[in-house]
């Protein structure tokens, strides 16, 4: 049985936490000076025009794109001939995300307590924490750093069969519109559909994860896709709320199996950094 | 493009009218959730305040902590509606100016109009370009709160839009 250290495993968590945080993903960098053409209002333009602005001043100088540097979520994708080995996996995870955003010098945005005493952990721990257990004898390591301006207007419903597409996209839009100009537009936007309440929002995550270049390999779904941007983009939130073109860059969108009762449907805004990572450890 | 001078004056509050850039220069104080929390805390209680409200301008931003030759980290705008609460008491506690991002609440927009002020928004997850515009930063309240502790800061040139002025028009609702 092949054998990793899980030393390896928060070494790579560092670096991504590191570099997700100052460079924008290139295709994202892309699509906004894309979007930016399709503005003709002065405030949409110069929104814009900052954005491309503040990316390259955040990799030239190393200074976090946006001071939210989010909380941090750890997926691993485990592939079931390995050993871990050198200690607990999950402590290594932490130290991870630890190493990385003190050693970054990214902000600790974690408190111990959510009701109470809010106190702050002071090293942005510990990370959330996804595993999954794949054919194999690699470690795949994905870091997102999910900031709260977009979090906090992410919404879950429990649709019914009968809602069918256009439930989706009425609750996916309604989302978005209640999001505004607060969660940081031009948005990312996953959605995940089925599965269960927990699932849902789950999958309506690692939707995100995706690559905005890539659509669902279901066509009906690639298409659901394209439909929900249009739909979203003729909103004419536009970027930073300011009015315009463009409100969103890409909807993302999973589906699983579900229940013969169900029609779950999740929705989590990202803002424009959508900032994500990965590293295969073999 | 108009230059604004902090703290701000009341008769300069009056020209700004919503939708129009301005750069911003002078002094604000820093401060977002936890930090409104115990200010309204505070001012309940008859406690006296870190700093004098009268006049002052407030930016909720929760910097990333400065390398060793930065003033301060990437410090853009966090979302203004969760300060709104607390808003109502600091504005009749003398507070005149507020920066921040999004959309704010009805009590909000009420106490503008009552109490003459202006809110300004910046562009959201452009906090390392605004770091450049930050010539200095004091932390002088709550530094157990880390990235959210109370902060006198210096600007210079900061870049926003007027996003509620004095007759509580809307950039967000602006047709143009």
């Amino acid at each position: 049985m092949k054998k990793i250290e899980v030393e390896r495993i928060s070494q790579s968590i560092e670096r991504i936490c590191g570099q997700i945080a100052c460079v924008y993903d290139p295709d994202i960098l892309a699509s906004i000076c894309k979007g930016r053409e399709n503005e003709s209002s002065p405030r949409s333009i110069a929104a814009m025009d900052t954005l491309v602005q503040n990316a390259q001043i955040a990799v030239e100088e190393r200074i976090p794109i946006c001071q939210d540097t989010g909380l941090a979520i750890v997926y691993l994708k485990i592939g079931q001939d390995v050993a871990l080995t050198g200690g607990s996996l999950y402590e290594a995870v932490n130290r991870g995300v630890r190493n990385g955003y003190l050693g970054h010098f990214l902000r600790a945005s974690s408190v111990d307590d959510p009701i109470y005493e809010r106190k702050n952990t002071k090293d942005n721990t510990p990370a959330i924490i996804y595993t999954d257990i794949v054919d194999g004898d690699c470690v795949e390591v994905s870091v997102m750093a999910k900031g709260f301006g977009s979090e906090n207007k992410s919404a879950l419903k429990m649709l019914t069969p009968a809602d069918g597409e256009q439930g989706v996209i009425d609750f996916v839009c309604d989302t978005v519109a209640k999001a505004g100009p607060n969660a940081c537009p031009p948005f990312v936007i996953g959605v995940g559909v089925g599965g269960t309440f927990d699932s849902c929002a789950v999958m309506s995550k690692k939707a995100l994860l995706r690559p905005i270049s890539v659509s669902n390999p279901d066509e009906r779904y690639a298409d659901l896709e394209n439909r929900l941007l249009e739909k979203i983009n003729a909103m004419k939130i536009g970027p930073m709320g300011f009015g315009g073109n463009t409100t969103a860059l890409k909807v993302q969108v999973e589906y699983a199996p579900t229940h013969i009762a169900g029609l779950p449907v999740a929705v989590n805004m990202c803002c424009h950094v959508c900032r994500h990572g990965s590293e295969v450890i073999e | 493009m108009k230059h604004i001078t902090l703290p701000l004056q009341k008769e300069e509050i009056e020209t700004l009218q919503a939708g129009e850039p301005v750069l911003l220069s002078g002094m604000m104080y820093t401060a977002r959730d936890a930090a409104h929390k115990k200010l309204v805390e505070m001012i309940e209680k008859g406690e006296r305040l870190p700093f004098d409200l009268h006049g002052a301008s407030i930016y909720y931003v929760g910097p990333t902590p400065a390398r060793e030759n930065q003033v301060i980290g990437s410090a853009g705008p966090t979302t203004s509606s969760r300060m709104d609460p607390y808003v109502p008491l600091l504005a009749e506690n003398g507070l005149k100016g507020m920066i921040g991002k999004g959309r704010r609440s009805k009590e909000v927009i009420d106490a503008i109009r009552k109490h003459q002020m202006v809110y300004f928004v910046c562009t959201g997850g452009a906090g390392a370009l605004l770091s450049h515009c930050i010539t200095s930063r004091e932390v002088i309240a709550f530094p157990e709160l880390l990235a959210e502790a109370v902060a006198r800061i210096e600007v210079k040139d900061f870049p926003c839009f007027v996003g509620l002025d004095i007759h509580g028009n809307d950039i967000y609702d602006l047709e143009d």
